[in-house]
């Protein structure tokens, strides 16, 4: 396979198990992406720096290796080769480079995507040490959205501000009728600047940052930037500490299940599966809280372990708690699949074939409701993952009713882990000791969090800063399937469909 | 059917009912009492997420489950800014949303009450000020009551709403 002759050029790199690094020439650049596309790899995440010199670099993920592979531009070089024609998943992300170091892709599209218009064209935030100058208005730009036309056509535009308690982003549908002909997203919206602002944080208190980078998956991204530094700063993380993470991720997996297998029941008009659910997440978040000391566990992970201890009580009652949610989950389970209305609604909406989920590159639970068997837990576990033997969901019909099979399943197999965490918690030390990494050193963390794998890379700066730490959402894959999941549905099929990915917007915007 | 039937039956109510003398219960009595003094009847709310990281959201979720029922105390979230007679906002507020807050403020009727949520729509949390944030929801459009919490439980949340329209329908008499 050409894919081995770049695996056996690579060297280990830091960080998440099966991680690899390799520098490569501005002409072998593509030549890797297309190797590696024609293997039937992922594109993980794409980005570029600019410090100690511009870069670009791609993460690509197979079944047993990360690679992170830097293309080194010279000094006053702004473009590098694009791969969206590739990797359709990397046009957005060359986009958002763009935005943030002024380094472009060749042959991408010139349009901006994460600024809007806030800060001055020519102000590049992580080329940037200063905030721009004066005062920049608040205005509304103009951007040139792909345009339908014919008879009958018209269009549709929602957002920023939904009509629900939702993140905000645009949507325009083009729309004949009921149908919709397409959909165009533009997200943007909550970028709050947090990779310039990781820059300003220490090393040691990155995690907090990286918890907020979305609030619904606050442990995934603690742990994967904690698995980076941990890596840099040579610290190992005692087995309690690393099963206690695990408990954590789990319990975050259940909650955001819980509330979305609600919602769903909710968009398909059965407001009993809403009022169910959400009593059974409230449950669940109380018992966090419980145990876990937080109903969100945003400070939870920290470097080297976890911040708190939980007592063998409060843990049993933890799983005791998780039980009862299995058992009145299973209920639930056989309502949804016996009301007919709701079956009219979920099964054959939303279709996102394997063909495309392989095409466009799809990640995480929508992708394996689409029929690709990968799940980091089981394919690149680390400890405590290793140990506990995850077993993957996926199904092949990849619509609304395969995504919520797929978060029923999930649901069932992680309160199986919390169990068998539970019952086995090794007794020991809570946090690890560890040294101040080496300017320029970097290490890639891995978690698979519920909506799929969030990765940061992570590079260490002179006397414990931050030079640079791109975290990467699976939404950033997602988002674009979407689009193409609602094509030729109804529009009011499209809060279901859009719920049945739920991706995140302030991971996608950073 | 049956089936659905037995679970609502078996879940019964979980609504929480206060002890008879406790600050919870007060606080929904004076709530309601309140609410209907200001507005003479249910108080609408209309969510705004102007930046936040979606914790926030979660927990103003939580206050329409069975254990808190928001509904049941004559608050309701509505889908656009002219039906609404508070807003809560989350924040910081981006740059890019700074426009779109402004533009929902401007079409909620008078009289408009903002509630701040969270510490980032409170004082700008940990993004505070930057090229892509203006931090503080009171940067941007006034605020009656600002709850921090990263994210506060739905309680607190709850108790920021009463205070909010506490001092409007004292300015009424």
């Amino acid at each position: 396979m050409a894919t081995r002759k770049w695996l056996d050029r690579s060297q280990p790199l830091a960080g998440a198990p099966g991680a690899r690094g390799l520098d490569v020439a501005a002409a072998e650049w593509r030549q890797c992406a297309l190797d590696f596309a024609a293997g039937g790899n992922r594109l993980q995440a794409l980005w570029t720096e600019c410090t100690p010199g511009p870069a670009a670099r791609a993460l690509y993920g197979g079944t047993d290796f990360l690679l992170l592979v830097t293309l080194p531009l010279a000094g006053g070089e702004t473009e590098y080769p694009g791969i969206a024609d590739v990797f359709p998943a990397a046009a957005r992300m060359q986009r958002a480079a763009a935005d943030l170091t002024g380094l472009r892709a060749s042959g991408a599209d010139a349009r901006p995507w994460l600024r809007h218009a806030a800060w001055p064209v020519d102000y590049r935030p992580l080329a940037a040490t200063m905030q721009p100058a004066g005062e920049v208005e608040a205005r509304a730009d103009d951007y040139a959205f792909v345009r339908v036309t014919g008879d009958g056509v018209h269009e549709i535009p929602v957002g920023p501000v939904h009509a629900g308690i939702i993140e905000p982003g645009h949507f325009r549908f083009s729309v004949v009728g009921e149908k919709v002909l397409r959909l165009e997203e533009r997200l943007g919206y909550v970028h709050k600047g947090i990779e310039q602002l990781f820059v300003r944080t220490p090393l040691i208190e990155g995690h907090r940052l990286a918890a907020r980078v979305s609030g619904d998956s606050a442990v995934a991204y603690s742990w994967a930037y904690c698995q980076a530094l941990e890596a840099l700063a040579a610290c190992a993380v005692p087995p309690r500490g690393q099963w206690l993470r695990a408990l954590a991720l789990e319990a975050e997996r259940i909650a955001n299940h819980l509330g979305d297998l609600g919602a769903l029941g909710n968009d398909a008009g059965f407001a009993f599966g809403l009022a169910q659910f959400s009593r059974l997440k409230e449950l669940w978040l109380r018992a966090m809280q419980a145990a876990l000391g937080g109903r969100y566990l945003n400070d939870f992970v920290v470097p080297g372990g976890v911040g708190a201890d939980a007592e063998p009580q409060r843990i049993a009652q933890l799983a005791a708690c998780a039980r009862t949610i299995e058992t009145e989950t299973r209920v639930l389970r056989e309502i949804f699949d016996e009301h007919a209305g709701v079956r009219d609604r979920f099964v054959g909406t939303g279709i996102v074939t394997a063909e495309l989920t392989t095409e466009l590159g799809l990640v995480g639970l929508a992708a394996r409701a689409s029929g690709y068997d990968y799940d980091l837990r089981a394919d690149l576990p680390c400890a405590p993952y290793d140990q506990l033997a995850v077993r993957k969901s996926v199904r092949p019909e990849g619509d609304v009713a395969a995504r919520v099979a797929v978060r029923f399943d999930e649901l069932f197999e992680s309160v199986r882990l919390v169990a068998a965490i539970a019952a086995e918690l090794p007794p020991g030390d809570l946090r690890g000791g560890g040294t101040i990494p080496a300017a320029g050193a970097t290490a890639v963390g891995a978690i698979e969090g519920w909506r799929g794998p969030v990765l940061v890379a992570l590079t260490a700066g002179e006397d414990g800063a931050i030079r640079r730490c791109h975290p990467h959402d699976p939404s950033w894959q997602n988002w674009p399937a979407l689009e193409h999941a609602i094509i030729g549905n109804i529009v009011p099929d499209f809060p279901l469909i859009n719920k049945s990915f739920n991706l995140s917007y302030s991971g996608h915007d950073l | 059917m049956w089936k659905t039937l037995k679970q609502i039956g078996s879940v019964g109510i979980v609504t929480e009912r206060p002890p008879l003398v406790s600050d919870e219960l007060r606080v929904r009595e004076h709530l309601q009492a309140q609410i209907l003094a200001t507005l003479g009847r249910a108080l609408c709310i209309r969510q705004v997420d102007a930046g936040s990281c979606n914790g926030c959201e979660l927990e103003i979720h939580a206050l329409s489950n069975a254990f808190y029922n928001i509904e049941g105390l004559g608050i309701r979230f509505v889908a656009s800014p002219r039906h609404a007679d508070l807003l809560l906002v989350t924040g910081p507020v981006s740059r890019h949303m700074e426009l779109a807050l402004k533009r929902t403020y401007d079409a909620t009727p008078e009289p408009k009450l903002v509630v701040a949520v969270g510490d980032c729509g409170a004082t700008g949390g940990i993004f505070g000020c930057s090229y892509a944030s203006v931090g503080a929801v009171a940067n941007v459009i006034p605020v009656n009551v600002a709850v921090p919490g990263c994210p506060p439980s739905p309680n607190r949340i709850l108790a920021a709403i009463l205070t909010a329209i506490t001092p409007a329908a004292d300015a009424r008499r």
